[in-house]
């Protein structure tokens, strides 16, 4: 979109700030040139403020009032070069978009061989492969580190990649599709179906399953409601499904928590997990070196 | 003696008092949240203790507070004693202290309860901004109206600066305060986009100018002179500087949105700006060190005068620091990096804590009829200080051009060297450093506060009488 939105705007700024800058100068040229003439020293103002402030009238400092000067003809001069009046693009043409632009064009040329030598290889191999695993490894710790961690082994609400514990599944295929589209994860709140009592049981009932320590008495009653509404997505004991991205229930890994509490929360409020898409920004290239890296941990 | 025959001393005592209080409240309050950044579990888990609340606490404590009461006392002495008038209005001008006082109050309650605009430096909802509204025109009427009932046809440069304070402070804060109110304590912002973030540096940019630096010039003008006991070096020199600077700051706060969504030539022309600007800052600087011609001995002497002096010295070099800042290429690295925070302290603590602190020492001598208590204490307050300031303002060079250079790095695959983590685990023993800094400085200001306390103990506040103006020479 144009900075303005009509020509009467643009030039209304050329003027603006052609005008202040050049009485600027005019201002600083009348006022600050003066100088002694040998011999001659600073004379008082004549005035007097509580009993004895008063003002004694030097020169400005020649060095000061000639960088002044400087300062504001090399300015004159940087808006002529660089985009700074109005929509006047400046004599060397630049731009911030297009020194991006560049940039990215360059590195694209530099280092596009570097990522694009792995492209063809299979993920299972590169897994072993120690240079790819470098570039993986710096390409992780710049765009995954912060949810995963440093160590990859993630944080609540954040999946440990180590563990070979997978949610929508660990082979080489699954991996990079979840780095190269993304997941969304939903897991619907049931606070507006189910009484917070029968929740509770819920939660002991999958407590359970999980080989935890549980309610016996809430457990059993919780069975019906898991029978009815989680099962579907979540499996008859518990294992869940890849397909879905339903977690297994039934191992000791909890994305938000095991105990009785956050298993309620769970359940009332649903949980959103969102892995953003990398697509777009990284290219497949560095998606599939990413991909063998995130592999390579749990083998 | 009648109240029209002398000063209205007592609201600068106030206001003086209060410089004092919101000073070391200010500065605690910024040596707990450097220790939280080099230690985290110090935010304790609690909401309201939390570094995101207590920062605007901090910064708002120390500009408005400390340094607003500071500006506050030694402007209502100066213009009265350089205009020989009594203040236009004993009452406005108390208003405006126990206003002010409760606009300060607001925030400690506010904002450590998270309720903000979000707009860095004007953080404040919108009933409080209409408080402060209300506040800076009475303060506006007491200072313009004593200045109308002068008695000397001059104008003093001091009050120059004073008074391009005030109002550019009352036109900044009316307009990026602009909000449309959803309830008591939530408005949103008039503008949206990047004329929001404009706006929003339009003011920020400009209440160091004016608030920060046209107002602490002020303080320059007439305490340097008097301390040195000194003609102020050029009129000439003030006239230009004052002239170039209020003119030349307005423009420069694009400077704060390089490489964004800012139009380009709002960038550029923000730069240029920013560029010119050194030499109108330098001007003050060197008005204000060359006062001491044929009295540089008195450094030696007079711990108050290096006080003075060497806060001019910091300024000289924070607005050197400034203009190199806002190069683009220059402000690529050092932008969203400690460096930022390091050039602000060496303004902040070096030049304005230091400047009002040196006036503080000279005013309340004068305000409660006394000799300072120790002349050795405050050296010892001028050096721990200064030592406190280098240590700050060295560690966060330090740090934010590591920062820069970490962000920046990349290995020959062209992937970045260094994860954000590890620029935060290198950070961490300059932020101890900082921590140490700033703690030295609370000291320092502490060593003060028992010092003055000292000297006004048991003594009858002082109702100076006023002169009549010397004839001219």
């Amino acid at each position: 979109m144009a900075d303005f939105t009509s020509a009467f705007w643009d030039w209304f700024i050329i003027a603006l700030t052609l005008l202040s800058i050049i009485g600027l100068l005019i201002f600083t040229l009348k006022v600050g040139a003066r100088k002694f003439v040998p011999g001659e020293k600073a004379e008082s103002m004549g005035h007097v403020w509580d009993e004895d402030l008063h003002e004694l009238n030097n020169p400005a400092p020649r060095w000061w009032y000639l960088g002044f000067i400087i300062s504001i003809f090399w300015g004159i001069l940087y808006l002529f070069l660089y985009p700074g009046l109005g929509s006047f693009s400046g004599y060397l043409g630049w731009s911030q978009i297009a020194q991006y632009e560049e940039e990215i064009a360059q590195a694209k040329q530099t280092f596009g061989p570097i990522f694009d030598e792995f492209k063809n290889e299979k993920i299972e191999d590169l897994a072993r492969n120690p240079k790819a695993l470098l570039v993986g490894q710096r390409l992780f710790s710049t765009y995954c580190t912060t949810c995963h961690g440093s160590d990859a082994r993630g944080a609540r609400g954040y999946p440990n990649l180590t563990d070979n514990d997978w949610l929508y599944g660990g082979d080489s295929v699954a991996i990079k599709t979840s780095i190269m589209k993304g997941r969304q994860a939903a897991m619907p709140p049931w606070g507006s179906l189910l009484k917070d009592a029968e929740i509770h049981a819920v939660a002991e009932y999958i407590r359970t399953l999980g080989g935890l320590s549980a309610d016996d008495s809430l457990a059993a009653k919780g069975k019906a409601n898991y029978s009815q509404y989680c099962m579907v997505c979540h499996g008859a004991n518990g294992e869940g499904n890849p397909a879905l991205g339903s977690p297994n229930l039934a191992d000791d890994i909890w994305l938000y928590g095991g105990s009785s509490k956050k298993i309620i929360e769970s359940i009332k409020d649903g949980r959103n997990g969102l892995m953003p898409p990398h697509e777009n920004f990284l290219g497949e290239a560095k998606v599939h070196i990413l991909a063998a890296y995130v592999y390579s941990l749990s083998r | 003696m009648t109240e029209s025959n002398t000063y209205n001393y007592k609201v600068v005592r106030q206001f003086a008092i209060m410089t004092i209080v919101w000073g070391v409240v200010g500065m605690a309050v910024g040596v707990f949240i450097a220790a939280q950044l080099a230690w985290p579990a110090l935010n304790f888990d609690l909401p309201w203790l939390s570094f995101g609340r207590l920062r605007p606490l901090h910064t708002n404590a120390v500009i408005f507070a400390f340094g607003g009461c500071a500006l506050f006392s030694t402007s209502y002495y100066v213009v009265q004693r350089t205009c020989h008038v009594r203040l236009c209005s004993d009452k406005l001008a108390a208003f405006t202290f126990w206003g002010w006082q409760a606009v300060i109050v607001s925030a400690a309650i506010t904002l450590p309860l998270g309720i903000t605009t979000s707009k860095e430096y004007a953080e404040l909802e919108w009933p409080i901004d209409i408080l402060i509204a209300v506040v800076w025109v009475s303060y506006a009427i007491v200072f313009f109206g004593t200045i109308l009932k002068r008695k000397i046809k001059h104008i003093y440069v001091a009050n120059w600066f004073y008074g391009a304070f005030i109002i550019t402070v009352a036109v900044l804060h009316i307009v990026n305060s602009a909000a449309i109110p959803v309830s008591l304590l939530k408005s949103y912002s008039a503008y949206a986009g990047v004329q929001d973030a404009m706006i929003q540096w339009w003011y920020g940019h400009n209440a160091v100018g004016f608030f920060l630096t046209a107002g602490f010039l002020g303080m320059m003008y007439y305490f340097v002179p008097k301390q040195a006991n000194r003609p102020v070096f050029s009129y000439r020199l003030s006239i230009i500087h004052f002239w170039s600077l209020v003119f030349t700051y307005i423009w420069a706060g694009p400077h704060h949105l390089h490489y964004t969504a800012l139009p380009e030539w709002t960038q550029s022309l923000g730069m240029v700006m920013s560029i010119i600007l050194l030499a109108p800052s330098w001007g003050g600087m060197i008005n204000g060190i060359m006062t001491l011609s044929g009295a540089w001995h008195k450094l030696r002497t007079d711990p108050v005068l290096r006080l003075l002096i060497v806060s001019i010295s910091f300024y000289g070099m924070s607005t050197f620091e400034g203009p190199m800042m806002s190069i683009k290429t220059v402000n690529a690295l050092s932008h969203y990096t400690d460096w930022t925070i390091g050039h602000v302290h060496s303004g902040a603590l070096g030049w304005v804590a230091l400047v009002s602190l040196g006036c503080m020492y000279y005013l309340f001598p004068r305000l409660y009829g006394r000799e300072i208590y120790s002349l050795k204490l405050i050296e010892v307050h001028f050096w721990t200080s200064t030592i406190g300031i280098v240590l700050y303002i060295a560690s966060m060079w330090v740090s934010g051009i590591m920062q820069g250079l970490m962000w920046r790095a990349v290995n020959d695959d062209g992937t970045l060297t260094y994860s954000f983590v590890e620029s935060v685990q290198a950070m961490h023993p300059f932020y101890i450093i900082r921590f140490l800094g700033g703690a030295l400085f609370l000291l320092g200001t502490l060593v003060m506060v028992y010092n003055l306390i000292k000297t006004v103990s048991g003594s009858k506040p002082v109702s100076a009488e006023i002169p009549l103006p010397a004839a001219a020479q």
